[in-house]
């Protein structure tokens, strides 16, 4: 199926969602092949090939919503589902704010496709997930093996339309390999992951990403305990992005206008550090998330979150922004595919850069730990009130210095308190595709209370 | 059997698969139906309805497998996944053997969802609305979702295994918030089973109760404590704590990569005589059960710890088969769209003879987690944390105040042997378990269960 194929699909399930009895509809249609390579000692395990397409169709009915999606892309197929759509949102209640968003220009956005990812062969990328693997065992005598390599791509084709005359398409591709490397510790393992990103393969470094695994895996021989107590904190970029994410993921205006954020009714307040400079950018062309728009087909943009030491913004799709009484969605309404409704969500966080390299970071921070991973986060952050206690696992800080590898601690405190507690960012900045898709520096928390022995 | 796999297709299908040679090749179809809604400022909203079908065909050649999965069931979709897989080998063709039928019997269900109307599920959800909100003026907010879904799914593979299951579960969850002042807490319950609409008969409106008690509670709570300490964990939930610590670890792709802190202790006392534990895929109705495994083994009852021994490891198909053992029906996948790998079912400490108070009472100074929000575990290291939604502090053999904010870590192989009381409470709770980027739902059990110590991390130095 081409492009334009896809959206006269879309463009057949608004029809037949409207004939179904909505008063307005939309439909997001999408695509993509990809294909995934598992590597373990020397030999691939797996290689997967796979093409999958859907759509989702949200029908309005005066201010009630329904959703459906499904696989079946035959002419009966997308009416049946656009059936359903309507069906649903009979039985949901009335919200005034629900409306669909009017079409506004879309600006086309270069440089998301890599035409490594078809140029590449099955045989290349696995060649490159085993070149990832030799490069952790050859990188430290210490390296005991590798628990798996894993090499993803695909490449995805986008369209949407509404009957409010919304009609937009695009393609990009993707691209990651990560590794979880196993050095032999003192009476047991220790893990350490790498991992790259890229829009297709040739942008990946294969000897990198097992370096890096490596050098986590055998830093953590002869972890212990660190002592509880209140001290400075650095964040690796790894751990400084799950932190961004779930800040940003508090500014959704969906929890705040529902008092369901730790940042509801703070807007303008001046409750950061002028260290944390915090964007959201949906359109940056190196950014995992770009797009030229968002799930429901407005134009991505950037948007100031916190500056100055000010929170600036929440993050809005159409119905947050109706809410709002006349507000304008920020193009935050996000999907996870055609099977989820679009709701307000970050795009790429960017957190702003400083200018301590990072051992200027680690001598500011004097006595403390070194943060290099985190655990939990899905049960140990509450993101209504913003407490968190996460397991942690990093490094001492001496002197100014890393030292002893430390294990089995937690790092504890709320998400406003930390924005104020940042003392400084560091100069260099990587994506990182944890908290959804960041790009951040190492930063330093003044104080956080570590719990171990 | 349903319709997903017609005997012939399937022939042709894994003839497909093996065109290029492989020692194994399986064709695993399937139909996937599903509705969600959810209450949220005592509005119903997001009312979602899937309908999904795909097929996903691997072929085994040596220690590499070839996998390829598409959307659709026509017999044209099938042989296009087929192709794909074989596309990569270069080896002699292979004959799959004839198939025959097996009609493993479904667990039953007696109200399918899908013929109650969507009218009655948003009552439902109205009725968990009111009974929240009526605990009292300090409920701010309450949320609650509806979720049922159903997988046929149709299996045949080149040993002339040709099965299927029909599996339907339901579930609600109910999520209250509290407010007093600047306070803000949150209570959470859930409600599933492998089970209909029957399973929302008796008074489903408790868990909107219980969420709103939990939030309620906690208004009252301090910060956590942190440092070592005896730790008293609830049943239930409770036994995420065991799934985390020791099933994971079990998975027989974590042994046999050397990625695990049991490997090599099969038959080794890896706890005190006190404590028998099981993963077992066949108890009725439990949210973690289905009646084969998505390889198509009959789900089965494995005990992994026997009087403190260890004595099972959790297997699919290709890890058994290097092993030189037999599937124990772990073979899991998320979807067709998705390779199986060992995965847990059912997994549970079973009933011990303490009783929850006295346990507590012998302590002068503990931690008393009710219930986890999740864990999560690195099976290599055995490093373990779990987020405590409900914890109270223990002083002088008492459980007095309520606890916000707390998370419990530590090492496998040390927090198992330190159990030293396993209460007869039992109950089972339903989960969504998280590996290698796949879903799948477990039941997870326990009763009270004390850890002799536990690194508790509060905020409280």
């Amino acid at each position: 199926m081409g492009m334009s194929e896809l959206s006269v699909t879309a463009g057949r399930a608004v029809e037949a969602a409207l004939a179904a009895g909505a008063a307005a509809a939309e439909a997001y249609a999408s695509r993509d092949s990809g294909r995934e390579v598992r590597v373990h000692g020397g030999e691939v395990e797996s290689l997967t090939a796979a093409t999958q397409s859907g759509i989702g169709v949200r029908a309005w009915i005066g201010g009630r919503v329904g959703y459906a999606y499904g696989t079946d892309l035959s002419a009966p197929g997308v009416a049946a589902i656009a059936g359903r759509a309507a069906e649903a949102a009979a039985v949901a209640d009335e919200d005034g704010f629900a409306a669909p968003p009017e079409p506004a220009p879309i600006e086309a956005l270069a440089g998301l496709g890599d035409p490594s990812v078809a140029a590449w062969s099955t045989a290349d990328a696995a060649e490159l997930a085993l070149t990832v693997e030799r490069a952790a065992l050859a990188a430290d005598p210490r390296v005991a093996g590798v628990e798996q390599v894993f090499y993803a791509d695909s490449a995805e084709q986008v369209a949407i339309a509404s009957s409010t005359g919304l009609a937009g398409e695009y393609e990009s591709s993707d691209c990651f390999a990560y590794l979880q490397a196993l050095a032999a510790g003192e009476g047991g393992k220790e893990t350490g992951l790498g991992f790259g990103l890229a829009r297709g393969p040739a942008g990946l470094d294969p000897e990198a990403i097992g370096a890096e695994g490596a050098e986590r895996a055998t830093a953590m021989i002869g972890a212990r305990k660190p002592a509880s107590r209140s001290c400075p904190v650095v964040l690796d970029p790894t751990v400084a992005a799950s932190f961004a994410g779930l800040i940003g993921g508090a500014l959704g205006a969906n929890a705040v206008q529902r008092g369901r954020s730790p940042f509801a009714g703070r807007l303008g307040e001046e409750l950061a550090s002028e260290a944390l400079v915090l964007h959201d950018d949906g359109r940056d062309p190196a950014g995992p998330a770009s797009a030229p728009f968002d799930g429901e087909g407005v134009p991505r943009r950037r948007t100031a979150l916190i500056e100055g030491g000010r929170l600036r913004a929440f993050l809005f799709d159409t119905y947050t922004a109706n809410r709002e009484g006349g507000g304008v969605s920020t193009g935050n309404a996000s999907r996870h595919g055609y099977r989820s409704q679009p709701t307000v969500a970050t795009s790429n966080l960017i957190v702003g850069s400083g200018s301590l390299s990072f051992a200027e970071l680690l001598g500011a921070a004097g006595e403390g730990v070194l943060v290099t991973d985190v655990a939990g986060l899905h049960s140990g952050v509450n993101p209504v009130t913003g407490v968190f206690s996460v397991g942690a696992s990093g490094h001492a800080i001496r002197g100014g210095e890393p030292a002893e590898p430390l294990r089995e601690f937690t790092i504890a405190g709320d998400l406003v308190s930390l924005l104020g507690a940042v003392e400084a960012a560091g100069a260099e900045a990587r994506w990182v595709p944890f908290g959804g898709s960041v790009r951040t520096p190492p930063l330093l928390i003044g104080a956080m209370a570590v719990s171990g022995a | 059997m349903s319709d997903l796999l017609e005997p012939g297709v399937a022939e042709r299908v894994l003839a497909r698969a093996l065109a290029n040679g492989g020692r194994f090749a399986e064709v695993f179809a399937e139909r996937r139906r599903g509705l969600a809604m959810a209450i949220d400022e005592s509005r119903i909203e997001s009312v979602q309805s899937g309908a999904e079908e795909g097929a996903g065909v691997r072929v085994v050649d040596g220690s590499t497998t070839y996998f390829a999965h598409v959307d659709g069931l026509d017999p044209a979709d099938l042989e296009r996944a087929a192709d794909e897989a074989a596309a990569a080998l270069r080896g002699e063709r292979r004959e799959p053997r004839p198939l025959r039928a097996a009609a493993p019997a479904p667990l039953a269900i007696e109200v399918r969802p899908e013929n109650v109307p969507a009218e009655r599920k948003a009552v439902l959800l109205r009725e968990l609305d009111e009974r929240a909100r009526a605990q009292g003026g300090e409920i701010a907010q309450f949320t609650s979702s509806y979720a049922e879904a159903r997988r046929e799914v149709a299996i045949a593979n080149s040993e002339g295994l040709l099965s299927g299951d029909d599996r339907t579960r339901t579930r609600i969850g109910a999520q209250a918030v509290a407010r007093r002042g600047d306070a803000v807490e949150t209570g959470a319950e859930t409600l599933g089973a492998h089970r209909g609409f029957e399973l929302l008969e008796d008074d489903p409106g408790q868990i909107a109760e219980l969420a709103a008690r939990k939030a309620l509670t906690l208004l009252d709570a301090g910060p956590a404590p942190s440092g070592s300490m005896p730790v008293v964990v609830g049943g239930g939930f409770g036994g995420v704590l065991f799934h985390e610590m020791t099933g994971h670890g079990l998975e027989a792709d974590h042994i046999q990569k050397g990625a695990s802190v049991y490997v090599g202790k099969l038959g080794e006392q890896v706890a005190q005589p006190l404590l028998n534990a099981y993963d077992d895929g066949r108890l009725p109705h439990e949210w973690g059960s289905d009646a084969i495994d998505d390889e198509g083994a009959p789900t089965q009852k494995t005990q992994v710890i026997e009087d403190g021994r260890l004595t099972a490891y959790l297997y699919d198909r290709l890890t058994a088969e290097r092993d030189g053992v037999a599937s124990t029906g772990n073979g899991r996948r998320e979807s067709f769209r998705h390779l199986p790998i060992p995965r847990m079912t059912n997994t549970y400490i079973a009933p011990g003879d303490a009783a929850p108070e006295a346990m507590i009472a012998e302590l002068e100074q503990g931690f008393y987690a009710v219930s986890f929000a999740g864990g999560q575990v690195d099976p290599a290291t055995g490093d373990f944390v779990f987020g405590v939604s409900e914890g109270y502090l223990i002083e002088g053999g008492k459980v007095t105040r309520p606890c916000r904010g707390a998370t419990l870590v530590g090492n496998c192989l040390e927090a198992l042997m330190a159990i030293d009381a396993v209460g007869d409470d039992f109950f089972m709770k339903t989960g969504i378990c998280g590996k290698g980027g796949q879903k799948a739902p477990v039941g997870t059990g326990q009763g009270h269960v004390r850890v002799r110590t536990m690194t508790v991390g509060g905020t409280e130095l």
